[in-house]
């Protein structure tokens, strides 16, 4: 288990550090530098732009600034943010739990109802219910999540005036008690939580519409079926535990998802995570803060894969089985 | 491919979803190539004062109707939006071909060679799958001001293949299994010979599933990239800018959204069936 673990983390870290080169490239290989993005509009003299071009490095050849970016992530340190002023770590760890909440309200509900529709769908597989709910998901998969969000607030919030429109909380309520500020954060995360969950609970129906199929083709279902057991048994205690199991692969495809998802979502509702952060950064044209935020983002992503395989091992004695020999 | 073409087409036609989506691409196709002269300048404005934000149906000036209104700048909204779809089909259509190609490329060198190409290859591709993509095309576009729709192709083009290269590999890993292509090797084929006469026909298949759900996604990520102001620039029309102008609008001019919000989601969805429907005709589901 340990030498299994090891090995996992040291591919993680390999793949972490090919993100960072690819990333550190991708922003040397585009046209046009930074600073000039950093000094705008502004007149400055050569001189200046000179001193800024020291200050952040760019006077250096490419192997040093590549060997200044690595030795910097290393103590983790990404850098100077050019719109807030702070080191961009500090910056983005404030906004973290935010998004992190938002994030997972968004996988409760995939794991619910998701997880739910997708079964209710491979059990009437063909039937009215199974086509109305692929039509659904087929729709959600294919709608931008910025403009639902805009359409959400137009109609929830401008029109109907049951839901705050934005924001993570209403700024007259900060001294009220505990209670009532939970409420209020609950109702400013219903918006941008459906919003979010639309286009990944689209997802997940179908893989767990796809995997319960094939789990119910199954030997161990028909001889549960031949011993006479009712239906509704034979769906939530043998089929549905062994679907499950395919489906946390989805886990790999959900936070990418969520990430590029928050982006959107976050900006049209004001939520103050890191996809708005990363919004406002786009609009700064902030740099070492675009960086960072990706390299989070990635980092995450990869550490979801590591938490995957982790799941399946923990479920599955034969992978472990296989991963550690018969013997151990 | 697993079947010829022509009883590819005949299965994926077989599902109405797919003979829908692809009518209704067609249609759309058709329109954006075929409606600009018959409608006003997407750009014009008719009178910033006067004519801003008519609801659909209005007629301005006097004997010119706009059957979805204008926006609020007061330009014909029916012309932005069949304007847009040109762009969106373009930009959607280079880029999948360009980044399938390049993905069939890799995944087939990388299977193919084996040992350290495949090993330098993939790698890279993990590295490249573990970042969104969005976020790689942020830090692509943030240094332009206005991007050329040219170098926005290129790089939508350039950072959609990785997965297709690793769908490729697979395949190839898989073939290089079959008798007929070990044979092909001991016959003394090259590389060069086995890739593309044996390998690229036998990968056909997943590579036409993959660039048609990849036109739906590029279609998607256009429209996003617009709406943060990174996308196709203006004044060209496209559906994500669109969305983005009329957010301020939504109370007193709701159809300036709807409109482009639904020409994204439609286009998409209907891409999808097809790509969906291809998928199931190369390989069905076991009953």
């Amino acid at each position: 288990m340990i030498r299994w673990l090891a090995a996992r983390l040291a591919q993680a870290a390999a793949t972490l550090a090919v993100v960072a080169v690819i990333l550190f490239f991708v922003v040397r290989l585009a046209p046009g530098d930074p600073i000039s993005h950093l000094v705008g509009e502004r007149a400055v003299s050569a001189e200046e732009l000179a001193q800024l071009c020291r200050r952040h490095g760019c006077d250096r050849p490419l192997p040093e600034q590549f060997a200044a970016f690595v030795g910097g992530l290393a103590r983790g340190d990404l850098g100077v943010s050019f719109s807030h002023h702070r080191p961009v770590g500090a910056v983005m760890l404030e906004r973290l739990p935010k998004t992190l909440l938002l994030g997972a309200t968004v996988l409760l509900l995939n794991f619910t109802v998701g997880l739910a529709l997708g079964v209710l769908q491979a059990v009437h597989r063909g039937g009215a219910i199974d086509q109305v709910l692929t039509g659904a998901s087929l729709v959600a998969y294919a709608t931008p999540s910025f403009w639902l969000g805009i359409v959400l607030v137009w109609l929830f919030s401008l029109r109907w005036h049951l839901l705050p429109a934005g924001g993570f909380a209403d700024p007259l309520l900060d001294h009220a008690d505990l209670a009532t500020r939970l409420a209020d954060v609950g109702r400013h995360l219903v918006l941008p939580a459906l919003t979010l969950s639309a286009v990944t609970i689209a997802a997940t129906m179908r893989y767990q519409r796809g995997a319960m199929l094939e789990v119910l083709r199954r030997d161990f279902i028909r001889t549960a079926r031949a011993k006479g057991l009712p239906e509704r048994r034979i769906t939530w205690r043998h089929a549905w535990r062994a679907a499950l199991f395919p489906v946390l692969t989805l886990f790999g495809l959900w936070l990418p998802l969520l990430a590029t998802g928050s982006v959107f979502v976050e900006s049209v509702f004001a939520w103050p995570g890191l996809g708005l952060l990363a919004y406002d950064a786009i609009g700064s044209r902030d740099y070492p803060l675009v960086m960072g935020t990706s390299l989070l983002v990635s980092a995450l992503v990869i550490a979801g894969g590591v938490l995957t395989d982790l799941a399946y091992f923990a479920l599955d004695p034969r992978l472990r089985h296989e991963a550690l020999g018969p013997d151990r | 491919m697993s079947a010829p073409p022509r009883e590819l087409l005949a299965r994926t036609l077989r599902r109405p979803g797919a003979r829908a989506g692809l009518a209704a691409l067609a249609l759309l196709a058709l329109a954006a190539a075929v409606l600009p002269p018959f409608l006003p300048d997407p750009v014009h404005q008719y009178d910033i004062l006067e004519a801003r934000l008519l609801p659909p149906g209005a007629e301005f000036p006097v004997g010119e109707r706009h059957p979805l209104g204008t926006d609020h700048l007061s330009r014909d909204v029916l012309a932005r939006l069949v304007a847009a779809a040109g762009v969106s089909l373009r930009i959607a259509a280079l880029s999948v071909a360009l980044s399938v190609t390049l993905g069939a490329l890799v995944g087939l060198l990388a299977g193919q060679l084996g040992g350290w190409v495949d090993a330098v290859l993939m790698r890279l591709v993990d590295g490249a799958l573990a970042i969104p993509r969005l976020f790689i095309l942020l830090l692509l576009l943030l240094v332009w001001e206005r991007i050329p729709l040219g170098a926005l192709i290129l790089v939508l083009g350039t950072t959609g293949w990785f997965a297709t290269s690793r769908l490729v590999r697979g395949e190839v890993l898989r073939l290089r299994q079959e008798a007929y292509i070990q044979a092909a090797a001991a016959l003394g084929a090259g590389h060069r010979r086995i890739i593309f006469r044996h390998l690229l026909p036998n990968v056909a298949g997943p590579l036409l599933v993959a660039a048609t759900l990849g036109v739906g996604d590029v279609i998607l990520l256009e429209a996003g990239l617009s709406f943060l102001g990174l996308g196709v620039p203006l004044p060209t029309p496209s559906w994500g800018g669109m969305i983005l102008d009329s957010k301020a609008y939504i109370l007193t001019a709701p159809w300036t959204s709807v409109a482009p919000g639904l020409a994204v989601a439609g286009t998409v969805l209907s891409v999808n069936l097809v790509g969906e429907a291809l998928r199931e005709a190369l390989d069905p589901e076991p009953a």
